[in-house]
C-alpha cells in the first residue's frame, strides 16, 4: 500500500500545496434528454475529504458510476495520479486504486470476513491461498485504522456497522488510495457514525483522499475539507468547509430558501391501535417482538427509534398485516386481531401502510402508475363491478393522485419502475392516505429521498395528524424522529423502550437506549 | 458484456422481435440443412408451401394449431402469474381420458348436451391435476417445475395402464387403443370431408375470453400483478396464493381442453400417441406470442405451420422431418433472447 508507506502524515486538507490525486474535467453524461451530468469538473487532493451532496436524483450516483467505470461519459475525462482512466473500466479503476464502499453492502455471507476482504485478489492460476499473510495485512490495517472485526467472523453474524468495516478493509487491502463512501451513515448508531469519523480521520492522516457521499448536513459539516453541492446534473456550488453554513448548504442543495415544516401543537385523542405483551415468532432474518407493549393515539405522531434489525420488520409486519401476533393482545380500532389478520384486513381496519422498501414492496415496477394506485383497493365498488375492473375510473383516480401530490410522471400509463424515488414515494403516500385512514404506519418513509421530498413527506404525515390519525413513525434517522414525534420510542432486540414525550430525552440518552443501555421495555 | 435495463418499447417495436426471433432461427436451422446436404432456400420454400400452399395444406396446418391454441394459453396464462407450468401435456391427457370415459357410451346424450358436460368435466380433471403442484407450491415451496414435468411421466404411464386394462378397446385387435366415441360426443367437422373440426372454433374463442380476463377483470389483474411482484401484490392485499391457485385452475383446464378437441374432434379415441408433445409444444407458443392470448392464436398457426410444412418437405428433400423440432426448440432460444433484449440492451465491455 504506497500510498500508506510513503514518509510522515503532513498532508492536509487547506495545503495548496497537496498533490492532486483525481481530476474531472468537464464530465457530461445524457440519457436521452435528461443531462445527468453537465460539464462537472473538480480535484480531489491527496488527504483530502470531499463531500458530495445533493437531492436524488442530483448526479451523484452517475457521476460516481462514470469514475467507477460502470458507465461511459458523453464528454469529458477522468484522470487518477495524473494518468487518464480509460473509460467504462472498472477493473482500471480499481487497479488506479480507487475503492468504493456501496450504500448497500457487496459482502458474501457465507464466507469469513477474511475470505469476503481477500476475495478477488487471488490469482486464479495459484493453488493455494496464503491466509496467513492475508491475515496479518487485516491486523496491521484494522490495528491502524481503528476497524476493528474478528477476520475469522463470518460475515452473516456481523452487525451493520462491522460489515462496513469489512467493506472499507476491504478497498485498504487493494491498496485504496481514494476512497468513495456511499451514504454511509444511514445505517449506523450515533456511536458507530463517530467511530467512522474516527476511522476517517485516521485514514487521512495517512494520505488518502476521500469522497464522502450524503445528504445529511451535520455530517458533511463535521467530517469534510470540502464540499460540491449538485443540483439537476449541474455544480451548484463548491464550498471550503470552514467557510460556509448549514443552512447555505441547504439552500444551495434545493436552490430555494428551506423551512422545516411547523408543528402544530398536540391534541391527542383515544387509542386507536392498542398492543399488550405482544411477541411474534422468529423469522429467518428478523429479530421477533419480544412482549411488547404500545398504544397509537388520535392525533398523535409515535416515533420509533432504534438500530435497524432489532424488530421493526416485526412491528410494522404486525401493523401491515404480513405478520400475526404470537401470543398477547392485539387490537385495531377496539376489534381485536384474529387468525385472518392479513393485509387486506389491515386495510378494511383504516390502516394505511407506508413500506419501508418502495422498489421490493411498495410498487410494482413493471406495472403501470394506474395499475399501482389501485393495487390496495381495485377490489372496491369505485374500480370494479362484477369481477371487471373499471379502467376509466382507475385512470381518473391515478391522474388526481399525480396532481394531487405532486408527482412528476410522463403519463398514468408509464411504468411506475421508471419513475425517480421521490415521485415513487409521492404515489405510494398518495395510494395510502387518499382514504384518509385513521392509523398510519410510516415505516423509513424519507429514506433515500431528496430534502424536497423529505420536506414533502413529512407534511403530508403532520396533516394526517392534525386530521385526528395516529402515526407511528419507524425511521433510522434520529433527526427525523426528533422532528416529527409527539412520542418517541425506543426498540432494541425486539423489545421497546418507555415512551417519552417531547424533548424529555436527549440525544445521548437516546442513543444509548438504541445501543442496548438502558431500562427494560416495560409499557408505552 | 453487460445488460443496462432500458424503457418499454413501442407496440410496434415490440412485434419485431417474435420477427426477429423467427428470422434468427431461420438462419441457425439453414446450417443444419446445408450440413444435410440440401439447400436451405428450396428446404424452406418446401416448408413454407407444405404449410401453406394449398386448401389441404392451409386446412391440415389449422387442424394441427388447434391443440396448440389450447397449450398455448395454458402456458401463457400460467406463466403470467409467474406459476411454471411445464405440465399441459398431462393435462391434455386427463382430457383424453374424460372425453372417452364420458363419451364412448357411458352417458347416451344427444351433442349440446354431452358436449358441453365433456368439455367442463374435462376442464375439471385438467384442472385438479394442476392444482396438486400449486398447492405444494404455495404451502410448502416444492418447485412447480419439478412436479409439473414428473406428473408428465406419472400420467402417461397411467395412460398407458387404462389403455391395457379398463379402457382397451375389445374390437381393437390387442392394440392399446380405446374404443372410438360416440357419435353425440364428437365435434363435427367445419367442412365435411375435411379434417379441420369445431375444436378450432373452440380455441379461438377460449383465446379471446382469456384475453378479456388478463386485460379486463380484476382476476387477470390479480395475476399479473403476483407474477411481476408477488410481495408488492402481497403486501397491497391481493391474496397471492389464491390467485395462484385461481390460475391454476384456468391454466390446467385450458390444457384439458387440448386432449378433448383432439378426441373429440380427431382422433375420435385415446392412444398412447394422442400428443406429439403438444404440451412442451405449448410452451414455445406462448413465448414466440409473449404471453398475449390473442398472440397465441397466431404462434399456435405458426409452429404448427412448421411441423405440416417440415413433414411435407421431407418427402420432396432428403431432409429428416426433425428439423421441425429442431426448428421450433430454436426458435425457443431465439424468443427467449429477444424477450431479454426488449427489457435490456447488451452493451459490450
Amino acid at each position: 500500500m504506497p500510498a500508506l508507506q510513503e514518509e510522515k502524515p503532513t498532508a492536509n486538507a487547506q495545503d495548496e500545496g497537496a498533490p492532486v490525486v483525481l481530476r474531472l474535467d468537464g464530465v457530461t453524461k445524457r440519457f436521452g434528454p435528461l443531462v445527468a451530468n453537465d460539464a462537472i469538473s473538480f480535484d480531489l487532493k491527496r488527504g483530502e475529504v470531499i463531500a458530495l451532496l445533493g437531492e436524488n436524483g442530483a448526479g451523484k450516483t452517475t457521476l460516481m458510476n462514470i469514475l467507477f467505470g460502470h458507465y461511459v461519459a458523453d464528454e469529458g475525462s477522468v484522470e487518477a495520479f495524473g494518468r487518464a482512466l480509460p473509460p467504462g473500466d472498472p477493473r482500471a479503476a480499481l487497479d488506479a486504486g480507487i475503492g468504493m464502499v456501496h450504500q448497500h453492502f457487496t459482502l458474501a455471507d457465507n464466507m469469513s470476513v477474511l475470505e469476503n476482504i481477500a476475495l478477488g485478489t487471488q490469482s486464479f492460476w495459484k493453488a493455494r491461498f496464503d491466509r496467513a499473510s492475508a491475515r496479518r495485512r487485516i491486523a496491521e490495517l484494522s490495528g491502524a485504522f481503528g476497524l476493528a472485526v474478528d477476520p475469522e467472523a463470518m460475515v452473516a453474524s456481523l452487525s451493520v456497522g462491522e460489515r462496513q468495516r469489512v467493506e472499507i478493509l476491504k478497498a485498504l487491502y487493494r491498496d485504496a488510495h481514494v476512497l468513495i463512501l456511499d451514504e454511509p451513515t444511514a445505517v449506523l448508531t450515533p456511536a458507530e457514525t463517530d467511530a467512522l469519523f474516527h476511522t476517517l480521520k485516521l485514514l487521512v492522516g495517512q494520505g488518502l483522499a476521500i469522497i464522502f457521499i450524503s445528504h445529511k448536513l451535520n455530517e458533511v459539516m463535521a467530517v469534510s475539507d470540502r464540499v460540491l453541492v449538485l443540483r439537476s446534473g449541474r455544480l451548484a456550488g463548491e464550498r471550503i468547509i470552514a467557510q460556509t453554513t448549514r443552512h447555505e448548504l441547504a439552500s444551495l442543495m434545493v436552490g430555494q430558501e428551506v423551512t422545516p415544516p411547523p408543528v402544530p401543537p398536540v391534541i391527542t385523542g383515544p387509542s386507536l391501535l392498542v398492543m399488550e405483551k405482544v411477541s411474534t415468532v422468529r423469522q429467518a432474518n428478523a429479530t421477533p417482538l419480544d412482549n411488547i407493549t404500545l398504544s397509537l393515539h388520535s392525533g398523535e405522531i409515535t416515533g420509533l427509534a432504534g438500530v435497524s434489525g432489532n424488530g421493526q420488520a416485526a412491528l410494522a409486519g404486525l401493523l401491515s398485516g404480513t405478520e400475526v401476533p404470537l401470543s398477547g393482545n392485539y387490537s385495531v380500532q377496539g376489534e381485536p386481531v384474529g387468525r385472518d389478520w392479513s393485509p387486506a384486513v389491515a386495510l378494511a381496519g383504516g390502516i394505511a401502510r407506508i413500506p419501508e422498501d418502495r422498489h421490493a414492496v411498495g410498487t410494482i415496477g413493471d406495472m403501470s402508475v394506474t395499475e399501482n394506485v389501485i393495487a390496495e383497493r381495485y377490489h372496491t365498488e369505485r374500480f370494479s363491478r362484477a369481477g371487471f375492473l373499471d379502467w376509466a375510473a382507475a385512470r381518473k383516480f391515478a391522474e388526481e393522485i399525480i396532481a394531487d401530490y405532486d408527482v412528476k410522471c410522463p403519463s398514468p400509463d408509464a411504468r411506475i419502475r421508471l419513475l425517480s424515488g421521490g415521485n415513487m414515494q409521492k404515489l405510494i403516500l398518495g395510494r395510502a392516505l387518499d382514504p384518509e385512514p385513521v392509523i398510519i404506519l410510516a415505516n423509513q418513509p424519507t429514506r433515500g429521498l431528496d430534502v424536497g421530498a423529505v420536506g414533502y413527506v413529512h407534511g403530508k404525515l403532520l396533516e394526517a395528524r392534525s386530521r385526528g390519525a395516529a402515526v407511528l413513525l419507524i425511521s433510522e434517522d434520529l433527526e427525523e424522529i426528533l422532528a416529527l414525534s409527539d412520542r418517541i420510542l425506543v426498540i432494541s432486540k425486539g423489545r421497546l423502550s418507555t415512551p417519552s414525550a417531547r424533548g424529555e430525552r436527549s440525544v445521548h440518552e437516546l442513543g444509548q437506549l438504541m445501543a442496548g443501555h438502558g431500562e427494560e421495555g416495560r409499557a408505552a | 458484456m453487460r445488460l443496462e435495463p432500458k424503457p418499454a418499447p413501442t407496440l410496434a417495436v415490440t412485434l419485431l422481435y417474435p420477427l426477429g426471433a423467427v428470422a434468427a432461427t431461420l438462419v441457425i436451422t439453414s446450417l443444419l440443412v446445408l450440413v444435410a446436404g440440401a439447400s436451405p432456400f428450396s428446404v424452406f420454400y418446401l416448408v413454407a408451401k407444405g404449410a401453406a400452399g394449398s386448401q389441404f395444406a392451409l386446412l391440415e396446418t389449422l387442424t394441427r394449431s388447434t391443440p396448440l391454441i389450447f397449450t398455448g394459453l395454458a402456458v401463457a396464462v400460467a406463466f403470467r402469474a409467474r406459476l411454471w407450468n411445464i405440465g399441459a401435456e398431462a393435462q391434455l391427457y386427463v382430457g383424453g381420458i374424460v372425453t372417452v370415459v364420458l363419451g364412448t357410451g357411458a352417458l347416451p346424450l344427444p351433442a349440446f348436451l354431452l358436449i358441453p358436460i365433456i368439455m367442463v368435466v374435462a376442464m375439471a380433471g385438467g384442472a385438479l391435476m394442476l392444482l396438486g403442484p400449486a398447492v405444494l407450491k404455495t404451502r410448502f415451496g416444492v418447485d412447480e417445475v419439478v412436479t409439473t414435468l414428473l406428473l408428465n411421466f406419472i400420467v402417461l404411464l397411467f395412460v398407458s395402464m387404462l389403455l391395457e386394462g379398463p379402457l382397451k378397446d375389445p374390437m381393437g385387435l390387442g392394440w392399446p387403443q380405446s374404443s372410438k366415441v360416440i357419435a353425440g360426443a364428437q365435434l363435427p367437422r367445419i367442412i365435411q370431408g375435411k379434417r379441420l373440426h369445431y375444436g378450432f372454433v373452440i380455441a379461438i374463442v377460449s383465446a379471446l375470453i382469456v384475453w378479456v380476463i388478463m386485460k379486463k377483470t380484476t382476476l387477470g389483474y390479480e395475476m399479473r400483478a403476483v407474477g411481476h411482484n408477488p410481495q408488492a401484490a402481497g403486501f397491497a392485499g391481493i391474496p397471492v396464493n389464491r390467485v395462484l391457485m385461481k390460475t391454476a385452475l384456468l391454466s390446467g383446464g385450458l390444457a384439458a381442453l387440448a386432449g378433448f378437441s383432439e378426441v373429440s374432434g380427431l382422433k375420435g379415441n385415446l392412444t398412447l400417441d394422442l400428443s406429439p408433445g403438444y404440451g412442451y409444444s405449448g410452451i414455445v407458443v406462448a413465448m414466440l406470442a409473449m404471453l398475449n392470448p390473442v398472440g397465441v392464436v397466431v404462434s399456435a398457426i405458426f409452429v404448427a405451420g412448421i411441423f405440416v410444412g417440415a413433414d411435407a418437405m421431407s418427402r420432396a428433400a432428403q431432409v429428416p422431418s426433425y428439423i421441425a423440432d429442431v426448428m421450433v426448440a430454436t426458435a425457443l432460444l431465439t424468443m427467449v433472447v429477444a424477450i431479454l433484449m426488449t427489457r435490456f440492451r447488451i452493451r459490450w465491455k
